[in-house]
């Protein structure tokens, strides 16, 4: 399995909302802590190793341009 | 009951009269390395010389958790059975967040080995019967209150000057094998490296003696409510002896820590009474350090000397011993002329890779327990709080990756249809055979053992195993037979279903053949 980059969450729109609804009301730290949560709970969804390491090249791209 | 500290005697030695004749190998440390090392050497028929500046065994437990590997040395070495009775077994570990349970391991054996996964044994005791043995052994020469002074070393051979009460002598040696500890003074003297990374974090650890009903269990816990935000540890010893160690954090002066009106209050929190006594106490630093290379000429390095880690793994005392495994046989045949020097780099390649993986599972150990301020903390603290609501992250609670045998990546003939737990590298695993075991029929010379057929004419012994279901599963898997090369350290060199004299006599010399 490698890292799905392509759409593929069914409402996406809907899970956005979501998203920032479970973050309301939070300060920022509980922000955080909910978020790296969040991010210890879908890694070990996904679980591959080649996956997840993608994920966090990608997420570190990201984060420099 | 405390530990009786008897001083063994001293002896003067020859060399102070007249110049001693060359010695093979001399070992500097009399602690559980440097006298199992003499031992095997021994049990290799190679005489050694130890010295030791002191005459005492360890003083405090120290390294305590010896692990099934270890256990399986100590029986060569003819010390388990003792070790056993007066170790306290133990196979379950609790990890605890807060007051709340979040993780527990059971090392339950699978069934088939002779020995058990871990037995909880202070150090005094492991040195006092490995002495014992040695004092009586005649290729033994121990010798305490012998203090190295100085090492000097040429290609051919090495000096060593020593100290003792009646006045200094000089020795020459062969080889000389320094196990002489964490501090090393033969590191020192030879001005080596000690690098790595060094933790900005400090335990207490204490033994006390008290009459109690805790459970033959270890117990870890990450911000308990008896110690505010910090760790701690709780482990059963033998003569109602408990081991504790609490994270102090930075900023704690050692000195200060030690003294027990400091102590005593904060043990009286973990065990929420003052009905003990105070048998030891030490503070120390998390650093995880190895030298560069074990083997420095004449000079070889082996246990703390060579490579230190942060506790909780049981990777110190036990790492110590699988070092001693992989070097008595080489170091054994270089010095009685039946290998070549150059066979020590096969020790430090094993050795090194070994030390390597003590290290990371140590320092990711010691990240997990005393997190940088942050974001890892934060992450850590998230990882027990969702361990107390779902199970993928309970496992993720590190409190120490408990030692393991290394597997070696050695380059070698193998045969993936055969199961991956006896894979080339690996310690053979153990199995009944008739009313004993596999493992006490390997471990003295290099050996083939044939299961399920029979093994070409060779130069070398061959053990016909007993084919149980134990022995299929860990040697056979689906396949009909097989032939497996094994070397003196009970390590398998390698393996195939069917080979040819041809085939295995190439495997045999790279065994004997430097990396």
């Amino acid at each position: 399995m490698t890292l799905i980059t392509h759409p593929n969450i069914t409402d996406a729109d809907g899970f956005y909302a979501r998203l920032l609804a479970a973050h309301q009301g939070l300060s920022e730290a509980e922000s955080q802590r909910l978020n790296a949560r969040l991010v210890l709970i879908l890694a070990n969804h996904v679980g591959d190793d080649a996956a997840l390491e993608e994920a966090l090249k990608l997420a570190k791209a990201a984060g420099q341009s | 009951m405390p530990y009786d500290y008897k001083p063994f005697p001293y002896h003067s030695p020859p060399g102070l009269d007249a110049a001693e004749p060359r010695h093979g190998v001399v070992i500097v440390g009399a602690g559980p390395v440097g006298l199992a090392l003499a031992l095997e050497l021994a049990r290799h028929d190679q005489p050694s010389v130890v010295l030791d500046d002191n005459d005492v065994v360890s003083v405090g437990s120290r390294a305590i958790c010896w692990s099934k590997r270890s256990l399986e040395i100590f029986d060569r070495l003819g010390i388990a059975e003792k070790a056993l009775a007066k170790g306290v077994t133990w196979q379950v570990g609790r990890t605890f967040h807060g007051d709340r349970e979040v993780f527990n391991f059971d090392l339950l054996p699978e069934a088939g080995h002779k020995m058990p996964a871990f037995i909880n044994l202070q150090q005094y005791y492991v040195e006092q019967f490995l002495a014992e043995v040695a004092l009586a052994h005649p290729l033994i020469d121990l010798r305490f209150k012998n203090r190295v002074t100085a090492v000097e070393q040429n290609a051919n051979r090495a000096i060593l000057d020593i100290e003792t009460p009646e006045g200094a002598y000089a020795l020459e040696a062969g080889y000389v094998v320094a196990c002489d500890g964490a501090r090393s003074p033969l590191r020192q003297m030879l001005h080596l490296d000690f690098a790595g990374e060094l933790f900005e974090e400090r335990f207490l650890i204490a033994d006390i003696e008290m009459q109690g009903d805790f459970p033959s269990e270890r117990h870890f816990w990450f911000e308990p409510p008896f110690h505010n935000g910090q760790s701690a540890l709780l482990h059963k010893q033998p003569d109602n002896i408990y081991r504790i160690d609490l994270q102090l954090g930075w900023e704690a002066d050692p000195e200060v820590e030690k003294q027990p009106e400091i102590v005593i209050p904060r043990i009286e929190k973990v065990v929420g009474h003052s009905d003990f006594r105070l048998d030891w106490v030490s503070v120390y630093t998390f650093q995880c350090r190895r030298l560069e290379s074990f083997v420095q000429g004449r000079v070889i390095f082996a246990g703390d000397s060579a490579h230190v880690v942060s506790p909780f793994g049981a990777r110190g005392g036990n790492s110590g011993l699988q070092d001693v495994d992989a070097l008595g046989w080489r170091l054994a045949a270089i010095a009685q002329g039946r290998a070549d020097a150059g066979l020590l780099a096969a020790y430090d390649a094993e050795r090194a890779f070994a030390a390597d993986e003590n290290i990371l599972n140590s320092s990711r150990a010691t990240r997990f327990m005393t997190p940088a301020d942050g974001v890892e903390r934060m992450f850590r603290d998230e990882v027990l709080n969702l361990a107390g609501h779902a199970d993928f992250a309970r496992p993720m609670a590190n409190s120490g990756r408990l030692s393991r045998p290394c597997s070696y990546p050695l380059d070698a003939p193998d045969d993936a249809a055969l199961p991956p737990v006896s894979r080339p590298g690996t310690v053979a695993p153990d199995a009944p055979q008739g009313n004993g075991w596999l493992i006490d029929a390997l471990g003295r010379e290099c050996l083939v053992m044939a299961i399920g057929g029979e093994a070409p004419d060779l130069g070398l012994p061959i053990l016909r195993a007993e084919v149980n279901d134990t022995l299929r599963a860990r040697y056979l898997g689906e396949a009909p037979c097989a032939l497996y090369l094994i070397r003196p350290d009970q390590v398998i060199a390698a393996r195939w279903q069917k080979a040819t004299t041809v085939q295995i006599e190439a495997a045999h010399q790279a065994i004997w053949t430097a990396p």
